[in-house]
C-alpha cells in the first residue's frame, strides 16, 4: 500500500472537521476525493501534507507513520500537494518557482543542473514554457493551476495531492486538467489523490472515489457505483447533476 | 554658477550614500525575509567596531584579520539574536518584536559601557586625503564607498543567482508554501540573520576607519538607517538603496549650505513630509 489512512480525525475546539476517516491507496492509483464545500476534504489533505496535526488516527505512507511530521519532512519523503487557489511566488519567475521546488524538495541534494532539468521536465509535463524570463503575472487561471502542479511535480513526488477544484475554468480547460492528471499517472507512475467538488470531470479519470460529507466518509467505490449511491445523490441533488464522460455538469 | 565646493559636497554625499546603503541593506534584508525589525541593528554594528578596535589596538592583530574576525563575530551575533530573542516571539504581534529588540539595544549599550567605558576609542589610523582637481576626499570614505558597493553587489548576486538566495526572496511571499517545497524556514531565517549580521559587520569595519567608537554610537546612525529603510519601503532593498543616496545628499549638500547639523535637520524634515505623502515608501505602487 502506498498510503493507508486509518481513523483520521481532526477537531477544532468543539467542531469535528474530519471524523474517523479511513481509506487506502495502491501505488499507481488515482483516487477521487469529493464532497461539498466544508466536507473536510482540505482538512484531510492538510493532515496528510503535514500542515495540520491529526487529533487522532494514523497516516502511513510507504509503510511508515507520517502523521504529525512537519511539511518539510513530508515533502522530502515524496508527497507533493497543490492548492485549490494557486499560491505561486509572484515576485519570482515561472521557471524560478519550479526550480526552487526541484532544488529543495527532494531528500537527496541535487545538482543545479539536475534541478534545472527536472524543473523543465515538470513544466513540459503541464505545458508551460521553461523560459527563464516568463513571469507569473502573465498567467491566467488555468496557467496558474498548471504552475501549481508543475511546482509540486518538480519535488519528484511518489504521491500527489491535487487540490484541483476546477471552478474558475471553462469546460475545455477542465478537460485538459483532467487529462493532464491522467497523463501524469500514466507517464510518471505517480499515485494521485484528486480533490474536487464538481463530480463530472473527475469521474472520467479516477479509478475509485471517496465521498466525504460533514467530515465523514459516506461512500467509496468505482465512479459508477458512487454516482448511483442514493446518499451521494442526495448530497449533490440540487447542486449538481452527477455526470459521466460525455455528460456535462448542469 | 560653477561651484567646485558644491560638486565636492555632492560627491562626498555619494560616498556617504554607499555606506548608508550598506547599513540599510542588512536591516532591510532581515525585515523583508523574517518580517522583524532589528531595532538594535546599529548596536550590532557597534559590537563589530569594538571588536576591531579591541583586536587591532589591544592585541596588535593585523587590521584585515581583525576586520574578518569582526564580520564573523557580528554574523554570529545576528544568529544569536534570532535564536535567543526573535524566535520565541516570531508568531506574536509586531509590537512585541519591536520591544524585545529595543530591549536588546539598551542591553548592548549598557554592556558596552561596562566592558569598555564611555571613552571614545579609535584605531589611531591616519588615512590619506585624496586630491582631485581642487577637491579633497577622504580615502577612508572612498574605500568605504567601494566596499559598500561591492557588498551590495555580492548580496544581489547571491539573492538572484543561487537557489538559497531565491528561497530567501521567496519565503516572505508565502511562508506556508515554502515547507511544501522542501524549504525549511528555520534554516532560511538563520542564514538570513547571519547575512544581516555580516552586513552590519562590514559596515562596522567601514565606520571604524572614519569614526570613534563609543557605547552610544548606535544612536548616531541607527535612526537614520531605520529611516532610510522606511523611506525606501521597509523590506524593499532596491528602494532602500536609492533612499540611502537621497538621504546622503540632503546631509552632505545641506551641510554645505549651512552646518552639518542642518543637513540632518533637512533630511529628517524631508522624511517626515514623505511619511505624509508616501507612507509606504518612495517607490510604493
Amino acid at each position: 500500500m502506498m498510503l493507508e489512512v486509518a481513523n483520521l480525525t481532526r477537531r477544532f475546539g468543539g467542531f469535528t472537521a474530519v471524523s474517523r476517516v479511513s481509506f487506502a491507496l495502491e501505488e499507481g492509483e488515482i483516487l477521487g476525493l469529493i464532497g461539498p464545500n466544508g466536507s473536510g476534504k482540505s482538512t484531510t489533505f492538510n493532515m496528510i501534507a503535514g500542515m495540520l496535526r491529526p487529533t487522532e488516527g494514523s497516516i502511513r505512507f510507504a509503510g511508515e507513520e507520517i502523521g504529525g511530521l512537519k511539511p518539510v519532512e513530508i515533502c522530502h519523503r515524496g508527497i507533493g500537494r497543490t492548492f485549490q487557489i494557486p499560491r505561486p511566488f509572484r515576485r519570482l519567475g515561472i521557471l524560478e518557482n519550479v526550480v526552487t521546488a526541484a532544488y529543495f524538495g527532494q531528500r537527496e541534494r541535487v545538482s543545479r543542473a539536475r534541478a534545472q532539468a527536472q524543473a523543465e521536465e515538470a513544466l513540459a509535463l503541464v505545458g508551460l514554457p521553461a523560459d527563464p524570463r516568463a513571469e507569473v503575472a502573465g498567467l491566467g487561471a488555468a496557467g496558474l493551476k498548471k504552475l501549481e502542479l508543475a511546482r509540486a511535480l518538480a519535488t519528484q513526488p511518489r504521491l500527489l495531492l491535487a487540490d484541483e477544484s476546477l471552478g474558475g475554468l471553462d469546460e475545455s480547460e477542465m478537460d485538459q486538467a483532467a487529462d493532464m492528471l491522467g497523463r501524469i499517472r500514466r507517464d510518471k507512475g505517480i499515485t494521485i489523490i484528486w480533490v474536487e467538488h464538481i463530480m463530472g470531470v473527475l469521474m472520467r479519470v479516477v479509478d475509485r472515489v471517496i465521498v466525504l460529507d460533514h467530515g465523514e466518509k459516506i461512500a467509496e467505490g468505482t465512479p459508477r457505483a458512487v454516482a448511483e449511491d442514493p446518499k451521494v445523490i442526495e448530497i449533490y441533488l440540487g447542486a449538481e447533476r452527477v455526470a459521466f464522460a460525455g455528460d456535462r455538469p448542469a | 554658477m560653477f561651484d567646485i565646493f558644491l560638486i565636492e559636497a555632492v560627491i562626498n554625499g555619494v560616498l556617504l550614500g554607499g555606506v548608508l546603503a550598506l547599513l540599510a541593506l542588512g536591516l532591510n534584508l532581515v525585515f523583508g525575509v523574517i518580517d522583524v525589525v532589528w531595532i538594535c541593528y546599529a548596536e550590532l554594528v557597534m559590537i563589530g567596531m569594538y571588536a576591531i578596535w579591541w583586536l587591532f589596538v589591544h592585541y596588535g592583530v593585523p587590521l584585515p584579520v581583525a576586520i574578518g574576525a569582526a564580520v564573523a563575530l557580528v554574523a554570529l551575533a545576528g544568529v544569536a539574536l534570532h535564536v535567543l530573542v526573535i524566535q520565541p516571539v516570531l508568531g506574536t504581534p509586531p509590537i512585541n518584536q519591536l520591544l524585545v529588540t529595543g530591549g536588546v539595544l539598551f542591553f548592548l549599550q549598557a554592556a558596552a559601557t561596562l566592558a569598555f567605558g564611555i571613552e571614545f576609542r579609535n584605531l589611531g589610523l591616519r588615512m590619506p586625503i585624496v586630491e582631485v582637481g581642487e577637491m579633497f576626499f577622504s580615502f577612508a570614505r572612498i574605500l568605504a564607498f567601494a566596499t559598500a558597493l561591492a557588498g551590495v553587489a555580492a548580496l544581489w548576486l547571491f539573492l538572484t543567482r543561487t537557489y538559497l538566495g531565491t528561497a530567501i526572496r521567496a519565503i516572505s511571499q508565502d511562508r506556508e508554501i515554502m515547507p511544501l517545497m522542501g524549504v525549511n524556514p528555520r534554516r532560511i531565517y538563520l542564514v538570513t540573520s547571519a547575512i544581516g549580521g555580516g552586513m552590519a559587520g562590514i559596515a562596522a569595519a567601514l565606520l571604524a576607519l572614519q569614526y570613534d567608537v563609543h557605547p552610544a554610537i548606535g544612536l548616531s546612525f541607527g535612526p537614520i538607517t531605520f529611516m532610510i529603510c522606511v523611506l525606501g519601503g521597509l523590506g524593499n532593498m532596491a528602494g532602500g538603496f536609492v533612499a540611502a543616496f537621497v538621504f546622503a545628499q540632503f546631509i552632505s549638500v545641506g551641510g554645505f549650505y549651512a552646518q552639518v547639523e542642518w543637513g540632518y535637520v533637512i533630511a529628517f524634515a524631508f522624511f517626515i513630509v514623505m511619511m505624509f505623502v508616501r507612507p509606504q515608501g518612495l517607490f510604493s505602487r
